[in-house]
């Protein structure tokens, strides 16, 4: 049994999975494109790959390089923050197994963002949206305001959906109407107002995140080409999410422009 | 420039491409396709058309201002796309793409159609079966037009998909599942109506 294993190990250890990366040294310079060979370990993800880069950082011609940067954080997709464009798709690189990959796996950082180095992007973009949706419940006073409203056990199991959102950046980096010549805030911080405007406390200030998104770079931006939908890794239904703040936002122009007496509930 | 009204704007283009734009297409179709019943009833269905009373201010408040408002606004939005259907081969991301390329084809198509025939008439000549008998004569002629009438019925019964959605009537999959089986339905008999309405002048 020690025997096989032994041999198994060897046969491993002569199998190599190759790699195209993607580098850029600098936000203004040039990307370009290095090739790898990396030996073969068992259930390998595009991580450990990456780390096995950074401990001999040598190209396929053998030549020393610099370690590819990227960014990780929880390594269990819940975090984004190691989302990067994989064999041609967005996704994180700690769910995405060599072995479901075909090779020569090709990574490149999500363009949709601006790039820092390499695979790193700054996706400061997305958490500056958070803030303009108000993208939290205010429950501060000057006095105990006490409990809230309870909220129906049946809608917080379809808002705990939406809450599993983590800001990785797939889907802007899916959608065709995310880029440089739109302010787009992208899906992902569309079915936060949802989220938010769902909970019974945050549905009292409903009335100026959906004001937000009735501007720049909000709702009238979406072109329903639905690929956040298929991109988005934690399956976050956001084109259901777009269709019900699309019903949301005509009620609301119906109510700022006749007048309402039912703004926030 | 300021796109704080986008989200109006884009509402309007919306709404205009449905009412009137949309309706009017689908009219126009219907009449067009007297040419079936040969050219005595499809001159009476021309004539009573364009001797509408009220006839220039209808066609500038139902067609021309609306459809220059969703053609150039639309130009816009079709270039403001980054399509990317190598990336995700969906039916909605390719609907999405050919909803933007059928837009910009059809900009090119009736300012062509409307050179052709409207301005024509205000030039003094007979618009009639004769004129678009002439026109579709030439087998290059033919096809072009084919093609136009068949970017029309597909912009417009895909238009009338995200209509249901940009207003929010569609808002679960199931049911915009059932919208787009009904759109489909929409562009199969608007095209049969208009390439038969074409094929009649051959």
């Amino acid at each position: 049994m020690t025997q096989q294993t032994a041999v198994q190990e060897q046969q491993v250890a002569s199998k190599t999975v190759k790699f195209e990366i993607q580098r850029q040294d600098t936000p203004e310079s040039a990307p370009y494109f290095e090739k790898f060979e990396i030996p073969y370990r068992p259930n390998m993800n595009v991580i450990s790959a990456l780390m096995e880069i950074r401990r001999n950082p040598v190209n396929a011609e053998g030549k020393k390089t610099t370690p590819v940067n990227w960014d990780m954080n929880c390594l269990e997709e819940v975090c984004g923050a190691c989302s990067m464009v994989i064999n041609g798709r967005p996704r994180q690189s700690c769910t995405a197994l060599v072995d479901q990959l075909t090779q020569p796996i090709k990574l490149e950082p999500m363009r949709t963002f601006p790039v820092v180095r390499d695979l790193v992007v700054d996706r400061e973009f997305m958490f500056d949206s958070l803030k303009r949706i108000k993208a939290w419940i205010p429950i501060d006073g000057t006095y105990d305001l006490g409990e809230g409203p309870r909220m129906p056990e049946r809608k917080r199991q379809w808002t705990y959906e939406l809450s599993k959102c983590m800001t990785c950046g797939v889907c802007l980096e899916a959608c065709p109407n995310v880029n440089d010549k739109t302010n787009f805030i992208g899906p992902a911080l569309l079915s936060q107002v949802r989220l938010f405007n769902a909970h019974p406390t945050g549905s009292m200030n409903k009335d100026e995140r959906l004001a937000t998104i009735m501007s720049d770079g909000g709702l009238g931006e979406c072109g329903n080409s639905q690929n956040c939908v298929v991109a988005c890794p934690k399956g976050i239904p956001l084109t259901t999410s777009i269709a019900a703040l699309n019903r949301d936002t005509t009620v609301q122009m119906f109510k700022n422009f006749f007048g309402s007496d039912h703004m926030v509930d | 420039m300021s796109r704080e009204s986008d989200f109006y704007l884009r509402r309007l283009h919306s709404l205009l491409g449905v009412i009137p734009v949309g309706l009017f297409v689908a009219q126009h179709l219907v009449i067009n396709h007297f040419a079936t019943r040969g050219e005595e009833a499809f001159n009476n269905a021309s004539n009573f058309m364009g001797n509408l009373p009220f006839v220039l201010f209808l066609e500038w408040f139902i067609i021309y201002i609306p459809l220059m408002f969703h053609a150039f606004y639309g130009v816009y939005i079709a270039f403001t796309a980054k399509n990317n259907v190598q990336r995700y081969g969906t039916f909605r991301n390719w609907m999405f793409m050919l909803q933007r390329i059928t837009g910009v084809l059809l900009v090119i198509f009736i300012a062509w159609h409307i050179w052709e025939t409207r301005i024509q008439k205000a030039l003094g000549t007979e618009v009639n079966y004769d004129m678009m008998a002439g026109i579709l004569s030439s087998p290059f002629m033919l096809v072009f037009y084919i093609v136009g009438v068949l970017a029309a019925t597909f912009h417009l019964a895909n238009g009338l998909w995200s209509f249901a959605v940009t207003w929010g009537i569609a808002q679960s999959p199931r049911s915009q599942k059932i919208v787009s089986y009904i759109t489909i339905g929409v562009f199969l008999v608007l095209s049969v109506i208009g390439i038969q309405a074409l094929l009649a002048f051959v």
